[in-house]
């Protein structure tokens, strides 16, 4: 499977994510942000960092440029698309995903692991996760606070589309395992369509056992599992 | 000719910066606040040419991209 991994200035968990897909035998590769093509790409991670600095918001601008009109044609068409941190906030902005991520309900900068439950293992991005495994994955971020308003979360409630909540090691959705203040936990999202997700916490950060974890090699291994049993592109 | 453009956050979103700057400011005795929104100004200057579709461009702007309607508001004011 070909996976493309966007690169904006100020990425910076570009490197880590190719890195995480190859380390499963797949082949990765980097696309700039001024390309307009995906090349033969069959799914599409929107890495980590700040690019174009956070000026604005956090991915307001990332969103304009050229390789992200070519992503959301790609999404249209069922493309399997994967927001990890800054690649989140950059899918809420662009309208890709739902809500929004604001400043960390403390104002602090969070870098450490958390837990996050699956909510949904029928997904492209959750498939292979091992039924009630509690994932340990490290989040590392200012603006993570996912924010939607009442509809919203509603729909997303009613829909299964919260892939990823932050919990305690067994489990349980408390207010102290929220690091930033999220809705209803809400660690990671996805599209109605089911084929664009994003999460804040970093899997290709935990994907080795080397790294203190490898929870993370779950999420890609989903997406690689989709791929191959179902085709790259996901049904309207 | 210039446009002024304010935005704030909307007020079902949580603003731990207006907590905390409210917060400082009844800490240094300042009384009667009964709310601090941190926001964000934006001055955009302007060639010049007609006021009112510069005013249509910059509200359209202002939604598309200088806000997130789903956590902001804005207000913009055309100046001369």
């Amino acid at each position: 499977m070909k996976f493309a991994v966007l690169q904006f200035p100020a990425s910076n968990c570009d490197q880590d994510s190719v890195h995480a897909v190859r380390a499963l035998g797949h082949s990765s590769r980097l696309v700039w942000h001024k390309e307009s093509s995906l090349g033969d790409a069959d799914a599409v991670i929107i890495p980590g960092g700040f690019s174009y600095g956070d000026y604005l918001r956090t991915g307001a601008i990332a969103r304009f440029s050229p390789v992200m009109q070519v992503v959301r044609n790609f999404a249209d068409n069922g493309g399997l698309v994967l927001g990890l941190c800054n690649g989140f906030q950059i899918l809420c902005e662009a309208g890709m995903l739902p809500g929004a991520l604001v400043r960390n309900r403390d104002l602090q900068f969070h870098c450490e692991h958390v837990f996050l439950k699956t909510n949904k293992f029928d997904s492209p991005f959750t498939n292979s996760i091992p039924d009630g495994k509690i994932l340990k994955i490290p989040i590392a971020h200012g603006e993570g606070c996912y924010f939607a308003d009442e509809t919203t979360l509603e729909t997303l409630k009613g829909n299964r589309r919260i892939l990823w909540q932050y919990c305690d090691a067994s489990g349980n959705l408390t207010e102290t395992a929220n690091p930033n203040g999220s809705l209803l936990n809400i660690a990671g999202v996805c599209n109605e369509r089911g084929n664009v997700a994003g999460l804040m916490p970093h899997p290709e950060r935990a994907s080795e056992s080397i790294l203190g974890s490898d929870d993370g090699k779950w999420i890609f291994k989903s997406v690689i599992a989709a791929f191959e049993s179902k085709g790259a592109r996901v049904p309207a | 000719m210039k446009a002024k453009i304010i935005v704030t956050p909307k007020k079902a979103v949580v603003d731990p910066q207006g907590k905390t700057v409210q917060n400082a400011l009844e800490h240094m005795g300042y009384r009667g606040i009964k709310a601090v929104h941190v926001g964000k100004y934006l001055e955009v200057e302007l060639d010049g040419g007609d006021k009112e579709s510069a005013r249509k461009s910059l509200d359209e702007a202002c939604h598309k991209f200088l806000s997130n309607p789903v956590i902001e508001d804005y207000q913009l004011e055309i100046a001369d």
